[in-house]
């Protein structure tokens, strides 16, 4: 075996480009299933969103006579940032191809992208919905967004670097113990997690009740492969993000690099195994929890940014200890 | 024996009942204002069991047992009663909204931390973060009986304030078990006597609201 030494670096990173795209859809349809199962209901199988997505593929795309380009444009946008972000972010080894460019800010810049797109398509028709959808999805990335800022600056002020695949050799090398900042991090990024996802309780993924809607409002008018690229991007995204708590807070089983095939297939099951924790934790919270009156998305994404503050403020004290 | 886990583990629950704290002041129902300071009350037992643990100080077991069954149940159970006794209006009424309370909360903790660091220069790691975290939750309760209008939420913050004196005082080494008793008995007949007070309030005022006693003042 004398492959050249880029080898194993960019077939993971092909496997991870394949593999954050294909579970997606489970996730999000075993994160359904679950739910309508504490409901008492059957509800679909988790392969639904699959055959969702090929339906949406098939049908034609109806586009409005008002709409311009960037109506058109802004659904391949939104996916190719949601699933380039989903490639950056290890899951299952941090010998990735993309991992020196994997930076944790860069990270909520290419999320700030694909929302900034999606927010101009909900304006670009002109209806209510797509403008009061944009006006509220502004409203929690305004708010959002320095949170997740926050937590990746006490992040890396614990591991002195922004980028995943360093933190996770950081905590991997036993360098962290159990740090009261990182716990403040967690419930910071947890919260900024449900918001950036629309999830209960800042919005409910499965309604279009005209009041609540945050995400469905923007995407109101869109149908066929447009509605599909959306919909699998909100799924990369959730996905995504579930990775990245993963990565950062619970690294254990991922692959190092110089690795060799076993431990890349125990960091594969470990990362399967993560994802299904948190997609279980989240259809729970969910169910267990109403939904929150628009007005009060500011106390919410508040306390993530107040809680990535006190992160920061803590990693003081025990420095100055 | 000081090892790093305990260490940590012992500033962990000191800052989960700080975010008890900061929770108190986020909720807007009564009996969720209940329930928070119940598991505030359940987060310091577990702290003072922890560092009776570490400290090889059995009394603080006792103290612990203390916390767990008059702060953690009998006075949340007692609020409870009253409340519902007293059919109060359940929603939590703020003298300021609830994100400012949140950031003047945060800026509180800054202020403790930059109190406590440089006075303890000399004590132990351990006593020294803990009191930083302690005098936060002290400060937090103040906060809460300032920017609350309704008596039980006053109360509740009064409770929390000293919640936050116990966990300094399990932290600080060698605290006399006397002091702690005195304390959390004292604290339940302040119970006592807030609870015969909110039924003469209410009866004089048919609210629990204590803007209403400010025009009883004398100098205005």
């Amino acid at each position: 075996m004398n492959h050249h030494p880029l080898f194993a670096p960019i077939l993971w990173q092909v496997l991870q480009i394949v593999l954050a795209l294909a579970t997606a859809p489970l996730v999000t349809g075993y994160v359904r299933w679950f739910k309508a199962r504490l409901n008492g209901r059957r509800g679909p199988s988790p392969f639904q969103p699959y055959r969702d997505l090929y339906r949406l593929t098939q049908k034609e795309a109806v586009i409005a006579h008002s709409a311009s380009w960037i109506f058109r444009a802004a659904p391949y946008v939104v996916f190719a940032s949601a699933w380039l972000a989903a490639c950056l972010i290890p899951t299952f080894t941090t010998n990735i191809f993309l991992a020196p460019a994997a930076d944790m800010i860069a990270l909520v810049a290419l999320l700030a992208v694909g929302r900034f797109w999606l927010a101009l398509a909900g304006m670009d028709v002109g209806t209510a919905f797509g403008g009061i959808g944009a006006s509220r999805e502004m409203l929690i990335a305004s708010l959002a967004e320095p949170a997740m800022l926050m937590i990746t600056f006490s992040l890396s002020l614990v591991s002195g670097t922004t980028q995943p695949a360093q933190i996770v050799a950081f905590v991997l090398g036993g360098n962290v113990g159990v740090e009261v900042s990182i716990g403040l991090a967690l419930a910071a990024m947890i919260m900024v997690a449900i918001a950036e996802n629309g999830r209960v309780p800042i919005d409910n993924p499965a309604t279009h009740l005209e009041l609540t809607m945050v995400h469905e409002a923007m995407v109101l008018e869109y149908s066929g492969r447009h509605l599909a690229m959306i919909e699998a991007a909100a799924m990369v995204k959730l996905t995504l993000y579930m990775a990245l708590i993963a990565c950062l807070f619970a690294p254990w089983g991922m692959a190092q690099p110089g690795a060799g095939p076993e431990g890349v297939l125990v960091g594969m099951g470990s990362f399967l195994g993560k994802l299904w924790m948190l997609a279980t934790a989240l259809a729970l919270f969910e169910t267990a929890i109403a939904k929150m009156r628009v007005f009060r998305y500011a106390d919410f994404l508040g306390g993530a940014l107040l809680l990535g503050l006190l992160a920061t403020i803590f990693l003081y004290v025990s420095e100055a200890v | 024996m000081l090892t790093a886990l305990s260490y940590d583990l012992a500033h962990l629950i000191g800052a989960t009942v700080l975010m008890a704290g900061f929770a108190l002041l986020y909720q807007r129902r009564l009996f969720a204002v209940l329930n928070t300071f119940s598991f505030q009350a359940l987060a310091l037992a577990a702290a003072a069991a922890w560092q009776a643990h570490i400290q090889h100080a059995p009394h603080l077991y006792f103290t612990a047992a203390i916390a767990l069954v008059f702060k953690a149940m009998i006075v949340p159970f007692a609020l409870h009663w009253l409340v519902e006794r007293l059919g109060i209006h359940r929603t939590v009424e703020t003298a300021l909204s609830i994100g400012w309370t949140m950031i003047i909360g945060v800026a509180l903790v800054a202020l403790s931390i930059l109190l406590v660091l440089p006075v303890t220069a000399h004590s132990a790691a351990l006593t020294r973060e803990s009191l930083a975290l302690a005098m936060s939750v002290v400060l937090l309760g103040m906060l809460m009986m300032i920017t609350r209008r309704n008596a039980v939420t006053q109360v509740v913050g009064f409770m929390a304030l000293e919640n936050g004196l116990i966990l300094a005082a399990v932290s600080a080494k060698g605290m006399p078990l006397v002091v702690e008793i005195s304390v959390a008995f004292s604290v339940l007949v302040a119970m006592t006597l807030f609870g015969i007070f909110f039924f003469r309030i209410r009866e004089r005022f048919d609210s629990l609201d204590l803007n209403y006693i400010e025009t009883f003042r004398g100098d205005r």
